[in-house]
């Protein structure tokens, strides 16, 4: 099987090479209109056009009478855009929302095209239509023609997005702002969802009716984890999409099928779906700043900062007021003289010894000068934030410790700045580190 | 008052008129929302655009922008067409409009503002950014310009929206509620950019929902509630009276017949 895939990637035989080649083209223009699509809200309007196919093609085969690759594209583009014409129809002209608007479009049209897939079925010629392989995909009926259109498709769609990318960014971040500098709004919002029409369209044989939105909004969901940026946003959907389409073809003609029943081989329409997918939830996962992995991270890092900050303080308050700071301590003493948990003490004296704001004594630890430092920094700013609370958010003061637990360690140096400049100017606060406006824990036992 | 408007024209003092509305009607789904408005306003001028919610206030900005079909009425800006004088024409809209979280930087947003100039299919150059980073300094955002816009305050994003409306280098602005949910700030720092706007012979309309700073903000009024009410300089148009009849006068008449053209109905009681 390995083989038979690196057969297939290397593009040994004639036939796949034009089926991959194909998907692949798919898969880059899907990728990038999508982008687009998604952030301009259409992409299920995209679903509906892709839905809204199949009736189209049925009726290009009554009519043709024969499998004609560019008249069901023809007619599939026809009743795309009639059905896109449609739900912005029913949208303005009534008071149905969008998404019923979508739903209506889906199954009424959806169901025309089953039903005239039967009928053709029935039909002596029918089994010469090949209609299955628009519901769900098959790209191992494509041949050199179709791989061409799409080719074709593809390389109109990226040219398009290329010349045209100032004017859908405008389009798609600010509609109206872009309809008052004099851009038709209108007409672009027309050019793009034809753009995905056309895309959905020559995508339907490979992909298949029912997963072709999802080649549209996957790749550029995925992306989108990655990127700040729309320009490169659009690469990578572009890279994601091209590798669904490339990987799910080389799958489907490679893996065997699991019973003689199924000897037609698989669809690629889920396959190259399932790869997009694996691509989201790789990027969902592992993507830096807006993955998951990437935020649990943070929290956990902020916990620690917390956690360590909150065990400076403890030490500072204990020796309040003015206490030698460089004295040696040991857990033990430290639960004995404030009475709190030891809960994470060993764990907080480890981490601190670590960043060098604590250094081992002979029996126990001391705070070392940085140590020292950090402890007063600490405390003043938790009680600046609670004399700020007290003063002019008028919070009682037997409230404000856990608020300023709470804030204390977030406060960006500017904010801090602010925070001090106008408890200074109000006289509120002395120089060093200000009292504390309630009761503490070295207050109460020392 | 717009009632005396006729005798102001045959003033000598008579002012530069840079947007005249005539007999303007704007219906949404057929439902009327502004009712046959008449109102000229002044070259280089702060002016407010004030009235209850519902009142219409973004629908005549809106309507003059061309953003909303009109049932009827004309307007002539500079005393041109919409069409010609759209590169004039400079606007903030509403900042709840957008998607913050659309991939793009403060930079990026500000940079729009030049695509009207820059026409079809040419992109942004050196010069444009130029002009971009030059107007976010003038609104105190130079050190923003590469943040991604979702992490900016809604102050900072208004900020950015102003920023692309300076950068459309326009001779009138309009601006749909710039102090909407700003800090004190920003608020400050908008009062100034629309200051040096004035001074540098601009104009600006914008939508202003604070009762109180409308006489230290702006110099002329325009007082809306689905028609308008009266329109002219703070000194004369700024009145308890007018305000009641803006906020109090509630004609339920009006509206019991805009709901009566949507259904298409004669209108109940």
């Amino acid at each position: 099987m390995v083989d038979q895939l690196v057969r297939l990637l290397t593009l040994q035989d004639a036939n796949t090479r034009i089926v991959l080649v194909g998907t692949t083209l798919l898969g880059v223009a899907a990728g990038v209109i999508g982008c687009f699509a998604v952030l301009r809200r259409r992409s299920l309007v995209g679903d509906a056009v892709a839905h809204a196919a199949l009736p189209g093609v049925c009726l290009s085969f009554l009519i043709v009478g024969d499998r004609h690759f560019a008249a069901f594209m023809l007619g599939a583009l026809v009743t795309g855009m009639v059905a896109a014409a449609f739900i912005s129809f029913v949208k303005t002209a009534t008071r149905i929302k969008e998404d019923a608007a979508i739903a209506l479009a889906i199954g009424g049209f959806f169901g025309l095209g089953i039903v005239l897939s039967r009928v053709i079925q029935n039909q002596a010629s029918g089994n010469r239509a090949g209609l299955d392989s628009f519901i769900f995909g098959k790209a191992a009926t494509m041949v050199a023609g179709d791989a061409g259109l799409i080719a074709a498709v593809a390389a109109a769609v990226l040219v398009a997005i290329a010349v045209f990318y100032k004017e859908f960014k405008i389009l798609c971040f600010d509609k109206d702002f872009a309809a008052s500098q004099g851009w038709p709004a209108l007409t672009l919002d027309l050019g793009l969802m034809a753009l995905v029409c056309i895309c959905t369209v020559v995508g339907l044989p490979a992909v298949g009716v029912v997963l072709m939105v999802s080649l549209l909004v996957i790749p550029p969901a995925a992306a989108r984890f990655w990127t700040e940026r729309l320009g490169t946003m659009v690469l990578l959907a572009g890279v994601f999409g091209g590798l669904a389409g490339l990987l799910g073809t080389a799958l489907s003609a490679t893996i065997p099928a699991p019973s003689s029943g199924l000897s037609r081989g698989w669809p690629t329409g889920p396959l190259i779906t399932l790869v997009a997918a694996a691509t989201f939830a790789v990027s969902m996962i592992a993507a830096p700043r807006r993955g998951i992995v990437s935020d649990v991270v943070r929290r956990a890092t902020l916990r620690s900062r917390i956690s360590g900050q909150n065990f400076l303080r403890r030490l500072y308050e204990l020796l309040e007021p003015g206490g030698d700071l460089s004295v040696t301590w040991t857990a033990a003493e430290i639960q004995r003289r404030d009475g709190a948990g030891t809960s994470h003490l060993n764990g907080q004296i480890r981490s601190a010894t670590r960043a060098g704001l604590v250094a081992p004594r002979a029996e126990g630890f001391a705070l070392t000068a940085r140590g020292q430092a950090a402890a007063a920094s600490v405390v003043r700013t938790h009680r600046l934030w609670e004399i700020f609370l007290i003063t002019q958010a008028d919070i009682a003061a037997d409230h404000v410790d856990r608020d300023a637990d709470q804030i204390e360690h977030v406060l960006s140096p500017e904010i801090l700045a602010s925070l001090e400049a106008k408890l200074t100017e109000s006289g509120r606060i002395p120089l060093g580190v200000p009292v504390s406006p309630h009761e503490t824990g070295g207050g109460r036992k020392g | 008052m717009v009632t005396s408007t006729g005798t102001e024209v045959a003033d000598a003092t008579k002012e530069a008129v840079c947007v005249e509305v005539h007999d303007l009607t704007v219906a949404y789904h057929r439902k009327p929302v502004l009712w046959d408005v008449d109102v000229s306003l002044p070259e280089r001028r702060l002016i407010a655009i004030v009235g209850p919610n519902g009142a219409g206030k973004s629908t005549l900005i809106k309507a003059v922008l061309g953003l909303v079909p009109l049932a009827s009425g004309e307007i002539s800006i500079f005393g041109k067409p919409l069409k010609a004088a759209r590169p004039l024409i400079g606007y903030v809209p509403q900042r709840e409009t957008v998607d913050w979280d659309f991939p793009v930087d403060a930079l990026d947003v500000v940079l729009m503002g030049r695509y009207g100039r820059l026409g079809w299919i040419r992109r942004p150059g050196k010069a444009d950014r130029a002009i971009a980073m030059e107007s976010l300094e003038k609104v105190g955002m130079a050190d923003f310009a590469a943040r991604q816009i979702s992490q900016l305050s809604g102050g900072q994003q208004q900020r950015v929206f102003l920023a692309r409306a300076l950068a459309q280098d326009a001779q009138l602005y309009f601006m749909d509620e710039p102090f909407a949910g700003v800090d004190a700030s920003t608020e400050k720092a908008i009062v100034e950019v629309l200051r040096g706007l004035r001074s540098a012979g601009r104009t600006v309309v914008a939508v202003h929902h604070d009762l109180q700073t409308v006489p230290e903000y702006f110099d002329h009024v325009v007082l809306l509630n689905m028609r308008l009410v009266a329109a002219g300089p703070i000194e004369s148009t700024f009145t308890t009276k007018n305000l009641q009849q803006t906020y109090g006068g509630r004609l339920t008449l009006l509206e019991e017949a805009a709901e009566a053209v949507r259904r298409g109905e004669p209108a109940r009681r």
